[in-house]
């Protein structure tokens, strides 16, 4: 039982953390404005956990244009899969562990 | 000490579990476009039966030599300007009615996304479009090539069958039941293609009344809360 919560990535207990992420999986690339309207989260604070996965080599950031606004997208990176899927692993675990 | 032990352990049960579900929801969310509203659909389909009855009501008052033309091959009225004018006209209802159908069924959708707190252009909904348009172009294509060539006898089940393929590649970025509207769709088309001369009356089902019964059953399954 304590293994499989010792698996448990620490960087995903973040609620908007594990949403980034979870998007970036089902998704080839997601901008800014996606993801905002996803995790009903302000600029500021979606900015910080970008940033924290960015730091990590979870997601990899590409800055783009449209027409002369910024579009920013994220995409997941090999690194952030294979840790994704095993915290998925971990909870897993959890729940179907038998008392 | 145990029971502790067996409360904690039910407590990150609960944890792990409500964190899957929510994994699973923005999963969904991010993928799919979903604030497609059902009344779109029931618009789109009224639309179409207006539209039907417009042309039946057309179709009156034209030459019977004309419904000849139009079952037979394409050199004999080449020269008939009358006849083409009729077709000119009923391409005109169609395309009418398509811009019609087009701009009530984007308000609906807008309308349910602004309820919902989404956004209308998002990436979802771009995907949504683009798998949408590629059929949809390569069947104007072809519609026109028909129709230049004096194949509209064909064109009603060019534009079934386009649309539907357009409902079924598109149906992957929104609500998956597009796709089966999709099938029934293609599967007019096919049968459209052998019982010739009756183009209105596939119109009338294909986009009028599929249309409504597909909008009222995602009314009932997505809008109604």
């Amino acid at each position: 039982m304590k293994k499989a919560i010792e698996q448990l990535n620490k960087l995903f207990d973040s609620r908007i953390r594990i949403g980034i992420m979870s998007a970036l999986m089902v998704n080839e690339s997601l901008n800014f404005n996606d993801l905002k309207s996803l995790m009903d989260v302000t600029d500021g604070n979606l900015a910080t956990h970008v940033k924290t996965l960015e730091e990590n080599n979870y997601i990899k950031v590409h800055k783009g244009f449209i027409g002369k606004k910024t579009n920013t997208t994220y995409t997941i990176t090999k690194v952030g899969e294979a840790s994704f899927k095993a915290h998925l692993k971990a909870l897993e675990k959890i729940i179907n562990d038998i008392n | 000490m145990y029971l502790k032990v067996l409360f904690m352990q039910q407590d990150e049960k609960d944890i792990s579990l409500k964190t899957l579900q929510d994994i699973h929801v923005i999963m969904e969310r991010s993928s799919r476009f979903l604030s497609l509203s059902g009344w779109s659909g029931v618009w789109a389909g009224c639309t179409a039966i207006a539209g039907a009855i417009v042309a039946k009501w057309m179709l009156a008052d034209i030459p019977n030599s004309y419904r000849e033309y139009y079952q037979e091959s394409a050199a004999i009225y080449k020269a008939d300007t009358g006849y083409q004018e009729v077709v000119m006209k009923f391409v005109l209802l169609a395309l009418g009615v398509l811009i019609v159908a087009v701009v009530g069924a984007i308000y609906f959708t807008w309308k349910k996304a602004k309820k919902d707190g989404a956004t209308i252009w998002n990436t979802a909904s771009r995907r949504m479009f683009i798998e949408f348009s590629i059929p949809l172009l390569a069947g104007g294509v072809f519609a026109s090539a028909f129709l230049l060539q004096g194949l509209e006898l064909y064109i009603p089940a060019i534009c079934l069958a386009f649309y539907g393929m357009a409902l079924i590649n598109s149906s992957k970025y929104t609500h998956s039941d597009i796709k089966y509207l999709g099938m029934l769709e293609v599967f007019l088309a096919c049968m459209c293609l052998f019982i010739r001369g009756y183009g209105i009356t596939f119109w009338l089902i294909g986009f009028g009344f599929l249309h409504i019964l597909y909008g009222v059953i995602m009314w009932k399954k997505y809008d109604r809360q």
